[in-house]
């Protein structure tokens, strides 16, 4: 069936609301034929990853839709920029970069965005309801707002979240429709200890295995022994669109279109049931790191950025210790939860163990290392996936005790608890 | 618009046909996986080297080859990814992909809007995208005809 528009889409389309809505509804109307929509339909809230600022072409990009008067019609937040706005000089970013990546930031809330400056805008205020039409951007926040909250995003990529909050408007495909909201595979975590589900580690590592597994399918994971933290799903679902391209997943019995197996799998046969093993988890916990020497230069912490909750597991592993004069400690987070955490006295106790925090950006959307830095260790699938490619540096994945423990001793330390049986 | 004015002659060509994503004529060299890419970390927009460095392509050069994935994953920074490398010429001559992949698509329907520039790509069915190797010379139509030259055993 042929894309059909309404009144107002097509008198969009035809530049009667200007031409930054024009130019933005051209581009949604490709992509709904593309993808072969029927017809488009409204949305009420944005998140734009659009704003990092890749190359000269995004910031034309931005900049065009400025000249042109473009403003966004719905609440919409800044996902990571490509730099820390007040603070990108003290790392090593090139002045000419930050610039130029100011400027694409500028462009953005000029357009009236909230600089929220976040991948984890939900950990904050802005968390859209069940059921809401939503146009987001950001992998990681993608897959969050779909499975913990119910919101139905497809996955935007960036320069097209922006298109959807000038126009307020998207093609009605993928998961804004409820029959492809239903999951197609099942995780079956029967056989793993629940001393192992109940840590922090697991849930990266179990992602970052069944996005290699899963694609773009919508997982479903059945019955579990334990309900995990809105953290660790987080860090769930940010492997998974890491490894793969999951951007739903559904958990029995607390996500909020799981409420039961069945209800999950709307009564259907999953197409594909994984039993997780043990060894399929040591195997993925192995890949995440690119190296197995001891050498440490750098933790970073906080890819999805860090959660107020996080930082406060963070504080009693670090209190009354000291972080060794050869390691950094870096943790990167949003302004949001920074200014939380300054509030109730919890950056102090960090900052005195030796701890940096970054904000409005992350280690790997802004050339921000110093050259000696060369070995991190990260608690953080998605830091851990991307480092050794985008950064050209090794990486060594473990859980957060492990890189205090890290960062005291100068050198990777694990310890392998959680995984010996 | 890339394309190729004299028609090169392939030996023992192998006829596809695909649907036209975003069109356009070229010959090229076949890079092929069935692994899906995340251009963002995956991708040098100064090189155009495969830099994921769990792919099956990691440290081959795309740039200048006709890059047959399945499709991206990860990063929704993919679309910039492959918007910069088109416009600092460091992109792959033409993608041909398994099925629909927006985010490519997206990428190239910026650029025609932008920069009146883009690459061809186009969307095969399942078995006809699993039987491309890489190595094999091929020439994209207009209207999504794909020859393939068969390799030599």
């Amino acid at each position: 069936m042929k894309l059909k528009l309404s009144e107002s889409d097509s008198s969009k389309l035809a530049g009667e609301s200007g031409p930054a809505v024009q130019m933005a509804m051209s581009i949604l109307v490709r992509m709904a034929e593309i993808r072969g929509a029927k017809e488009f339909l409204s949305i009420v809230s944005s998140h734009i990853d659009s704003a990092l600022y890749i190359g000269d072409s995004t910031l034309d990009y931005a900049e065009r839709f400025v000249a042109l008067g473009a403003q966004v019609c719905v609440p919409t937040t800044l996902n990571v920029a490509g730099v820390d706005h007040h603070g990108w000089d003290r790392w090593a970013v090139p002045s000419d970069w930050a610039h130029k990546a100011r400027r694409q930031m500028l462009a953005y809330k000029n357009m009236g965005c909230n600089p929220t400056w976040t991948c984890a805008p939900y950990q904050t205020e802005e968390r859209p309801g069940f059921g809401d039409q939503i146009a987001w951007g950001e992998s990681s926040a993608i897959v969050f707002a779909n499975s913990v909250l119910g919101a139905r995003s497809e996955r935007y990529p960036d320069l097209l979240d922006i298109c959807a909050a000038i126009a307020g408007r998207v093609p009605a495909i993928g998961l804004h429709l409820t029959e492809n909201r239903v999951g197609q595979v099942l995780v079956r975590l029967d056989s793993i200890d629940k001393k192992l589900l109940l840590s922090d580690e697991f849930y990266p590592v179990l992602g970052h295995h069944i996005g290699k597994l899963a694609g773009s399918k919508v997982v479903v994971f059945g019955e579990a022994a334990v309900v995990p933290s809105e953290d660790q799903l987080k860090a769930l679902g940010a492997a998974m669109a890491s490894s793969g391209a999951v951007a739903l997943f559904h958990w029995v019995g607390l996500t909020p279109e799981a409420k039961t197996l069945e209800h999950a799998l709307d009564g259907r046969t999953p197409e594909t049931i994984i039993k997780v093993a043990l060894r399929d988890l040591l195997e993925a916990r192995n890949e995440l790191s690119s190296s197995s020497s001891d050498r440490l230069d750098m933790i970073v912490l906080g890819s999805p950025h860090f959660s107020l909750n996080e930082l406060k597991a963070l504080v009693p592993l670090t209190l009354g210790k000291k972080c060794h004069q050869s390691v950094r400690f870096l943790i990167t987070t949003g302004r949001g939860v920074k200014l939380l955490a300054e509030e109730i006295g919890l950056l102090e106790t960090l900052l005195s163990f030796g701890a940096e925090v970054t904000v409005d950006t992350c280690i790997l959307t802004t050339p921000m290392l110093p050259s000696e830095i060369k070995s991190i260790m990260t608690n953080s699938a998605k830091y851990a996936y991307y480092t050794p490619g985008l950064l050209k540096r090794e990486v060594v994945f473990g859980s957060m005790e492990e890189c205090v423990e890290s960062a005291v001793c100068g050198k990777v330390t694990k310890n392998h608890r959680l995984w010996l049986f | 618009m890339t394309s190729i004015g004299d028609r090169v002659r392939l030996r023992s060509e192998r006829r596809l046909r695909g649907v036209v994503v975003i069109p356009g004529s070229v010959t090229g060299k076949l890079m092929a996986s069935k692994e899906p890419l995340s251009f963002w970390g995956g991708y040098d927009i100064e090189s155009g080297e495969i830099i994921d460095r769990k792919h099956q392509l990691s440290g081959k050069i795309a740039r200048g080859s006709i890059l047959a994935i399945p499709g991206t994953k990860g990063s929704s920074t993919t679309t910039a990814v492959l918007l910069e490398a088109l416009i600092k010429g460091t992109a792959p001559l033409a993608i041909l992909t398994r099925g629909v992949d927006s985010f490519l698509a997206l990428a190239l329907v910026v650029a025609e809007e932008m920069y009146s520039k883009s690459i061809p790509l186009i969307a095969l069915g399942s078995e006809e995208f699993l039987s491309l190797e890489s190595g094999s010379n091929v020439r994209l139509e207009e209207d999504g005809t794909i020859l393939v030259e068969t390799l030599r055993q």
